[in-house]
């Protein structure tokens, strides 16, 4: 088998995304259990030790296409093809994100390769991989086998966990002579930062606030516990009408859909109509004064008990445990 | 100009999807709808053509699906599309990604477009940036999730969000672009349009109409295999507790954050 | 001001809300009217019962044909889906199928489950189940077919669209075009309004839809009709009345073999609940039953929920046991006029327009029939309107000459008085019941008089307390049973309930366990106060359009095409 080639993210100033290096923890896993050997593309200006560094999740080897510019996919699609072409991998595996289904969705014309998006899990199964992915509103699991090489393999967002194993990865310039269509998009602005856009479908850990805050201004609590953990706020249909917080943070049936690795719910019922926009964060933790309310029925953690209370000592318990 | 708008039916939002339990498949009945994210696609054809700054000659709505698919081609008719493409062939029938991509840059092909546009994602979430694979067949460059279009002689200049903030992006035509439902908020047809829509030209395509390999699509042309379907695995249900004591309750709060690492 | 806890008459506290307001001239530019022939608002069996017999008898008329221009048949339907909005049990007499498809057999129906063979009714105790033998001949129901009215629906539109008619579907019909007192057709509801009413980005208006007949076939909710009943004063002799009625569909392991229908339990029999109605349990086919509770909206305790009172009836042994192993697949719930006879208009058409269906409270309560009344209704409105229109005519008088000739106007007279005695409570409403139906309505005769379900006091009688809490498995809450039933209406989606906002605490506590869908709530804070009045917060994008609303104080207006339920198997 040839390995599995992982494209890994960089934010131009030498630090991997998360998603990318998970991409690259469960390729190194895999490939492992294949006979192979795990490999990266990363493209722009990206130093040795940084390059190198990669191995320590597990990468053998890492493909840099240091004139090729970090941010559009279809130049990038063009050294992937060549890597994958000269040291014949047999999978492409990508982390969660947008650029990961570019690629891989490029890939996929460029080299009449089967791809399966919204990957959560990879297995192995005689010599070859399985890709599983949700369908139906999760409602069911499919498992997706690969016709011929190369497969690709989209993961969901933070779908895969990066471990450190140690080691270092050889580094290999490549040079790539890119398509012509590949030159066709130019970027003019990368990574512009918006104060007042909060991109909830994105975050990490999200606190939901619902009617069980009480009024607008308590909004301020699930505000500051985000911040203590690094989070962003999401809110339910119901606080949403009533004007204590906007649309853009709508979780639920007619609001966003989000799966964030964790999602504090407090002051919120989990009526099915915001259960549906949640129901997939890796962890669920439920603050609420009612004990029948249904969000105790699917949460990990579920603490009946006053929010106003519990959130504000949460907060200084997290920010103590940070700082200390 | 000439803009194509790729467009999908899939089941309706509101429809329960489900498995049929006697056959194991996704039980299909139920209403089908023009894909929500590609009504974004149309109208932001519409509002270059009502923006002024280049003349569209034409918006065609063109899409790959079964005979219940010319529903979509109406609706998006209806929006403002001025005539229709229907690939309906029954080899196409199974087709996967690859395999879906490679037909509809065939037939995009036949059309030359100035500019493809599509909804960044389908109802269904069996794929997102299909587009990606076509323009790449088309050998046109692309970009998805796109939330703003400006045209600027010849070049458009997109916007979108990615992993690090906005990206801006300016595109050479001809190009292939993806919206996101953000980019704008798609018309209501009015009534005179609906009713109008049957009779706006609706031309049918076979796959060999538009070249299309016969070994590259369908089930025998498709590059993956749906093996099995299961239920997801059942979650364990969590504990709960009540809060006696908020000291010792926060403090189990941050011992079972810190055992998941999320501090 | 009130004093709280008092009874209340929902009457007292009327809806904001004009009828005459729906009653316009056509106000577009006459070169942007839509010029259809007929114009039938509503996708239900009534509607396209008359939509498939106007395109039938059209095939033998081409020059009539020509003369109605480019769309000569229109059907108006405000749901996503013709029998989006459509529920019912139902056992249907095939009589109307039979004539309107001759050459289709029953058994390819594809809206049908089976034919019934067997049917039996029970007593219900709070333990137990007496069937009734021998049972009460209202209830049988052998030759007649077990069927989906969202599937016939969806079967009618399928077979009218294939004649030639053009189906709109997420239109709504929201006001009556006359002119000179002569119905020209509908305007058609605006699209893009935000929460206040105000026009949003992509703001589109209605059209008006002309026509040279129109048919109103628009249900119980009866949107317009109300407004033409008013205008035309066509009123029947007795008011309009109304059952609620909440369904669930199930995939069960153990299939049904028999339709069922009972009595008692969990309503109560005491003369002053006044609590008429039952449950109906069908099978579909080998693998599903649909079980539903029925209850005249003439009740008077403030906090009779039906669709909880439905929760609770699941969780009787004989109920349980049918259920046994199964999922709910499939909720919704719907108003049944229930007024019969005496309630229907006093004229069925006016120049230009006819009113056939439920609309026209077409539906004999006793033996819960009205589906093929409704088609029935609607070919006999098509067959008027051909004559008309060849004669030039907006005169439909033909139409009501051939309802009150048929069986729509026999079966329901013969039932006219069955509902009323039941104000008497179970026993003594059931005996009387029995006897009109045995002497076929000689006995005891007379016309049963009735209030409006509008001037019942409602006061606090506890029924809610037996209520289950929700187990998710057996039992659900409202707002599980409104996902299940398809309903995404935008968040932002103008408010169609009219209703007061703060009204006496009865009144307030009636709409909150009345709504099976939660539509109603009364704020947190103002749950434990002793104040005598109280606000009442609407949240209309969870509206089912039920109509129940309509019985108690207010007044459902349509909300935006497209909006509500997407009901596929009730």
């Amino acid at each position: 088998m040839g390995g599995i080639l992982v494209y890994a993210l960089h934010d131009g100033e030498g630090k991997f995304n998360n998603n990318s290096l998970g991409a690259i923890s469960e390729a190194a896993k895999l490939a492992g259990e294949l006979g192979g050997e795990a490999g990266v593309v990363v493209v722009g200006d990206v130093s040795d030790e940084a390059a190198a560094s990669l191995g320590n999740y597990g990468a053998a080897k890492v493909h840099r296409a240091k004139s090729v510019e970090e941010g559009l996919a279809q130049p990038i699609i063009d050294v992937m093809a060549k890597v994958i072409a000269d040291d014949g991998y047999s999978y492409a595996l990508f982390g969660g994100g947008l650029l990961g289904f570019e690629i891989g969705a490029g890939l996929t014309a460029r080299l009449n390769a089967g791809v399966t998006m919204e990957v959560t899990a990879v297995k192995v199964a005689d010599g070859k991989l399985i890709a599983e992915r949700p369908v139906l509103q999760d409602s069911a699991i499919v498992d997706v086998g690969y016709v011929g090489e190369p497969g690709i393999i989209i993961g969901r967002l933070n779908a895969f966990d990066h471990k450190e194993t140690g080691g270092s990865a050889e580094v290999i310039d490549v040079e790539v002579e890119l398509s012509e269509w590949s030159t066709k998009a130019r970027m003019r602005q990368r990574g512009e930062q918006r104060g007042a856009d909060v991109n909830i479908e994105d975050a990490d850990i999200l606190i939901g606030g619902g009617r069980g805050l009480g009024e607008k201004d308590n909004f301020k609590l699930a505000e500051d516990l985000a911040d203590a953990l690094g989070g962003a706020v999401a809110a339910t249909r119901a606080v949403v009408d009533a004007g204590w917080y906007p649309y853009a943070a709508q979780i639920g049936q007619t609001g966003k859909t989000v799966a964030p690795k964790l999602y504090l719910a407090a002051g919120i019922s989990g009526a099915i109509q915001h259960k549906v926009g949640m129901q997939n964060s890796e962890s669920i933790l439920a603050v609420n004064k009612d004990p029948n309310a249904p969000i105790f029925e699917f949460c990990d953690l579920g603490v009946v008990g006053d929010l106003h209370k519990i959130l504000p000592k949460l907060t200084e318990a997290i920010k103590a445990k940070k700082g200390g | 100009m000439k803009i194509c708008c790729l467009v999908k039916e899939v089941p309706d939002a509101a429809v329960q999807k489900r498995i049929d339990p006697g056959t194991k498949r996704l039980d299909r009945s139920g209403e089908k709808n023009l894909n929500p994210f590609d009504t974004h696609g149309i109208e932001a054809a519409m509002q270059i053509r009502e923006g002024g700054n280049a003349e569209v000659e034409e918006i065609i709505a063109v899409t790959m699906g079964p005979e219940t698919a010319v529903r979509a081609l109406h609706k998006a008719v209806a929006l403002g599309a001025d005539r229709s493409v229907h690939l309906t062939d029954g080899a196409l029938e199974g087709s996967d990604v690859a395999a879906t991509g490679y037909a509809l840059a065939k037939v995009l092909e036949s059309e030359s477009p100035d500019l493809v546009l599509l909804g960044q994602q389908s109802d269904d979430g069996e794929c997102y940036t299909i587009g990606a694979v076509v323009a790449d067949h088309l050998k046109m460059p692309s970009l998805t999730q796109v939330i703003e279009i400006k045209l600027e002689d010849g070049r458009i200049v997109c916007e979108r969000q990615a992993e690090y903030g906005y990206d801006t992006v300016e595109i050479d035509l001809p190009a292939v672009i993806s919206v996101g439902d953000a980019i704008n908020e798609p018309r209501y047809p009015s009534l005179k349009a609906i009713m109008g829509a049957k009779k706006k030209p609706l031309d049918t395509k076979a796959t060999g109409d538009v070249g299309i390999e016969g070994d590259r699509v369908g089930t025998a042309g498709s590059r993956t295999q749906v093996l099995e379907m299961n239920p997801p695995p059942a979650k364990e249900s969590g504990e709960v507790f009540e809060d006696e004591d908020t000291a010792e309750t926060v403090e189990k709060i941050v011992a079972w954050l810190d055992e998941r690492k999320l501090i | 001001m009130s004093i709280a806890g008092a009874p209340v008459e929902p009457i007292n506290f009327p809806p904001p809300f004009d009828e005459g307001s729906l009653i316009v001239e056509p106000t577009d530019p006459e070169d942007e009217r839509i010029e259809v022939g007929v114009a039938i608002v509503g996708g239900g069996p009534a509607g396209l019962a008359c939509a498939n017999r106007l395109l039938d008898l059209l095939a033998d008329e081409p020059e009539l044909m020509e003369q109605l221009g480019e769309v000569p048949v229109a059907v108006v339907e405000k749901g996503k889906a013709c029998g989006a909005h459509t529920l019912s049990g139902a056992n249907m007499v095939p009589s109307a199928m039979k004539e309107l498809f001759p050459d289709l057999d029953p058994d390819d129906w594809p809206f049908a489950y089976q034919e019934v063979t067997k049917d039996a009714v029970y007593l219900l105790t709070k333990k137990a189940a007496l069937p009734l033998r021998p049972m009460p001949p209202n209830f049988r129901n052998h030759g007649n077919y077990v069927i989906s009215v969202a599937k016939l629906s969806r079967f009618l539109a399928d077979k009218a669209e294939e004649k030639g008619a053009y189906i709109l579907t997420e239109t709504v019909a929201d006001r009556l075009l006359v002119e000179d007192r002569i119905v020209k057709g509908i305007r058609s509801g605006d699209r893009g309004r935000g929460k206040d009413g105000g026009e949003l980005g992509n703001f589109e208006p209605g059209s008006d839809v002309v026509a040279r007949a129109t048919v109103l076939a628009e249900g119980t909710l009866g949107h317009l009709t109300q407004a033409a009943l008013d205008y035309y004063d066509l009123h029947g002799s007795l008011p309009v009345r109304w059952e609620l009625g909440v369904k669930e569909v199930w995939e069960v392991s153990k299939p049904l073999d028999r339709v069922i229908h009972t009595m008692g339990w969990p309503l109560r029999k005491a003369a002053k609940w006044n609590e008429f109605g039952g449950s109906f349990i069908y099978p579909m086919g080998e693998d599903k039953i649909c079980i539903g509770l029925v209850v005249g909206l003439d009740y008077t305790d403030s906090t009779l929920s039906c669709h909880d009172a439905l929760q609770e009836l699941k969780t009787h042994p004989f109920v349980k046991d049918l259920l046994e192993g199964g999922k709910r697949v499939a909720w919704g719930a719907k108003t049944i006029p229930s007024g019969g006879y005496y309630s229907m208009p006093r004229s069925l058409s006016v120049p230009g327009m006819a009113i056939a269906g439920d609309a026209a409270s077409m539906v004999n309560v006793p033996t819960l029939k009205g589906v093929h009344y409704a088609m029935h209704a609607g070919m006999y409105a098509a067959e008027s309107i051909i004559e008309a229109l060849k004669n030039d005519s907006v005169n439909l008088a033909g139409y009501d000459e051939k309802v009150r000739k048929s069986a729509i106007d026999r079966d329901l007279f013969d039932s006219r008085n069955m509902r009323a005695p039941f104000s008497k409570g179970f026993f003594v409403g059931g005996a009387i019941a029995s006897a009109m139906t045995i002497t076929k309505g000689l006995f005891p005769g007379g016309k049963w008089d009735y209030e409006p379900d509008t001037e019942i006091a409602m006061a606090d009688g506890g029924a809610s307390r037996t209520y289950p809490k929700a187990d998710n498995e057996l039992t659900f809450n409202k707002l599980d049973s409104v996902f299940l039933s398809g309903n995404a209406t935008r968040d932002d989606a103008p408010n169609h309930v009219r209703v007061q906002s703060r009204v006496p605490r009865e009144l307030a506590k009636t709409w909150v366990a009345l709504c099976p869908a939660q539509v109603y709530e009364i704020p947190e804070d103002q749950l434990e106060e002793t104040s005598a009045d109280v606000d009442v917060h609407v949240t209309a994008s969870n509206c089912v359009q039920c109509g129940a609303i309509n019985a108690k104080g207010g007044r459902l207006t349509m909300p935006e095409g497209g909006d509500g339920p997407l009901y596929q198997e009730v």
